[in-house]
């Protein structure tokens, strides 16, 4: 190996040599162009980004539009204190993460169960329709999907209509009933992104080793064998990164839904920490007074919480199989 | 032909069990299609329902209750459907491509080597998604620069997706680096070597980057909400929303329902019908995103 001159060596060892300040005028020189270029893309991040995070300021302040960030008075640790007496609390935290566990438990494995059975089909034909047909949901628009929802599930929708003939349940409006949200939301988030989320599980199926299963075979592995002992463990790794990446949006995203959905008849079990943000920060709840700054310190503690979601997960998997997002 | 001839002789030798196993898969399968199909079909048999038949009627629809096309009248009739259409047409078409053009500078910069701030570039491009200042703050943001009650803040504050970013990133990673050399040898400039040289190598990838912008335009209503507050700048979920959900509509209390399944199929059917030709670049992307995982 080190007989082959590197191209980059002599390069990278001279500036070594040189003090910080030359190094990075020599940087500069050389990449001026380059970071003249990502100029925009900063400014973007730095407005669209940072700057929120910086605004996060605000949660400890009494902010008033009229005298902005600067004249604003700071009261410290008061809304995040206010929050955790806030009576709603519980009820929040308890949906969130009801809501959000049940997406884990419940939505989350039926994209590989699915891709495991299109891989199993003999026919390619069926293989190719099954597999455009359960993208198709995919592609409407969350205002829609909600749209057929209540639909289907008021007091003469086809649902309503069918769990009476089938479990007797009663004939209501099952959106105005709170046991009836989160499974509501539930198998509806399942039926838009059951085909989709199968993709990338299909395309790690195929991507296994052919010699792995006539090894299966040639040991006497019959079908259910294979599966368990080399498409499971071959699908593995992306699960877990598949894992990771939806721990961290399940606690954030799906607000957009649960707004389209849920009405107070159904806060109960429906209002989750985002929807309150929305209501406490831009009115619409009644009884709610409108408070950005309380409003920003419940977004800053979700936002915290998420953060350290994904960190945890990521550590967590790391340490058990050494599949990491970094 | 070899391949065929040697796999016949195994197909007879399938055991029983298995052979159940496959037959169960299908119908599975079948059956789950079914389910997914089931209220699309009562969407569109309802849209050509008459109006007050559909609220006589309870249960799933597989057929129109006397067919007619007033539900469709009714919706073509209805202006804020077309302006939001227009409006929805605009966002898409302009901010894809500015999300792309900012996208591919951003990943062409981050994909490049020895420059000193490679690593804080990266580090502050990744923290962001996963840390944000929450909906308040960036409200105000976006507020104060300017772009309240403006269409562009549905496109300049959303210019860039990291996850997408990423993508395209390590779609330029792997380009090899002696196109590029060889290519500034001869005096060519970043923006050169990005769009003559790199772009053309990436395309797939390009290609579903700009489709995933696309379909985020087309189905976000959320900043919408925030932002707009003119009437006639609503994109087009917006007023779907309104019709859908606050169920909004001037027309005739007995076509109501009729009316929103008309409505959802003109709102749907245009994105399905290119679906078809799009999906083996979006079905190539998540593989793309996968593999960078």
């Amino acid at each position: 190996m080190s007989a082959i001159p590197h191209p980059g060596r002599n390069k990278a060892a001279v500036p070594h040599k040189m003090s910080l300040g030359k190094r990075i005028r020599r940087d500069f020189q050389k990449h001026w162009t380059l970071y003249l270029l990502f100029l925009p893309v900063l400014a973007y991040f730095l407005i669209f980004k940072y700057a929120p995070m910086a605004g996060l300021a605000i949660s400890f302040q009494n902010y008033k539009a009229a005298k902005g960030i600067q004249g604003s008075q700071w009261v410290g640790f008061m809304h995040f204190r206010n929050f955790f007496n806030d009576p709603y609390l519980p009820r929040l935290l308890r949906n969130t993460v009801t809501i959000a566990l049940s997406t884990l438990i419940f939505s989350f494995p039926m994209p590989i169960l699915l891709a495991l059975l299109i891989n199993e089909l003999r026919s390619k034909a069926l293989s190719r329709t099954v597999q455009t047909i359960s993208y198709i949901p995919h592609f409407i628009s969350t205002v829609v999907v909600c749209g057929i929802i209540r639909g289907l599930v008021d007091r003469t929708g086809g649902v309503t209509m069918l769990l009476h003939a089938l479990f007797g349940m009663p004939v209501t409006n099952m959106l105005y009933e709170p046991s009836y949200f989160v499974p509501i939301y539930i198998v509806s988030d399942i039926w838009s992104n059951i085909g989709w989320n199968s993709i990338v599980y299909l395309s790690a199926l195929t991507a296994i080793d052919q010699e792995l299963y006539e090894a299966a075979r040639v040991d006497g592995a019959n079908k259910w064998h294979q599966i368990i002992h080399v498409t499971i463990p071959c699908l593995v790794p992306t699960i877990i990164i598949m894992f990771i990446l939806k721990v961290g949006k399940v606690f954030d995203v799906g607000y957009e839904k649960v707004m389209l959905l849920y009405t107070p008849l159904t806060y109960e079990t429906a209002d989750v920490i985002n929807t309150y943000v929305y209501r406490r920060g831009f009115g619409g709840g009644a009884g709610e007074t409108v408070n950005l700054s309380y409003s920003t310190a419940v977004g800053f503690f979700n936002s915290v919480v998420c953060f350290m979601l994904v960190y945890f997960t990521n550590k967590l998997t790391q340490k058990m199989g050494g599949n990491s997002l970094w | 032909m070899s391949q065929s001839a040697e796999k016949r002789p195994r197909a007879i030798r399938i055991p029983l069990g298995e052979r159940i196993f496959y037959h169960v898969d299908a119908v599975l399968l079948i059956f789950l299609c079914v389910l997914i199909l089931i209220p699309l079909i009562h969407v569109l048999a309802g849209s050509f329902s008459d109006g007050m038949s559909y609220m006589g009627h309870s249960g799933l629809l597989f057929w129109p209750l006397n067919p007619t096309l007033d539900a469709y009248r009714a919706v073509i009739r209805n202006q804020n459907i077309w302006t939001g259409y227009v409006n929805t047409l605009f966002i898409v078409v302009v901010g894809t491509l500015l999300n792309m053009l900012f996208t591919l500078v951003a990943a062409y910069v981050l994909s490049r080597k020895n420059y000193m701030l490679k690593r804080i570039f990266t580090i502050l491009v990744v923290f962001s998604m996963y840390f944000s200042g929450g909906m308040i703050p960036f409200f105000l943001v976006v507020k104060g620069v300017g772009l309240y009650k403006s269409t562009w803040a549905l496109i300049i504050p959303s210019l860039v997706n990291v996850f997408n970013l990423i993508i395209m990133r390590t779609a330029m990673t792997g380009v090899p680096d002696s196109l590029e050399e060889s290519a500034q040898l001869d005096g060519a400039g970043h923006l050169t070597i990005l769009f003559t040289i790199i772009t053309p190598l990436i395309l797939p990838s390009v290609a579903v980057v700009g489709l995933y912008y696309a379909v985020s335009h087309w189905n976000s209503w959320f900043n919408a909400m925030l932002f707009i507050k003119e009437r006639r700048k609503y994109p087009l979920q917006l007023v779907l929303r309104e019709i859908l959900i606050l169920s909004d509509t001037d027309e005739d209390y007995t076509m109501s329902e009729t009316i929103k399944f008309a409505t959802i199929v003109v709102a749907t059917v245009p994105i399905l019908t290119v679906y078809p030709f799009i999906q083996k670049y979006f079905v190539k992307g998540v593989m793309v995103g996968a593999v960078k995982g």
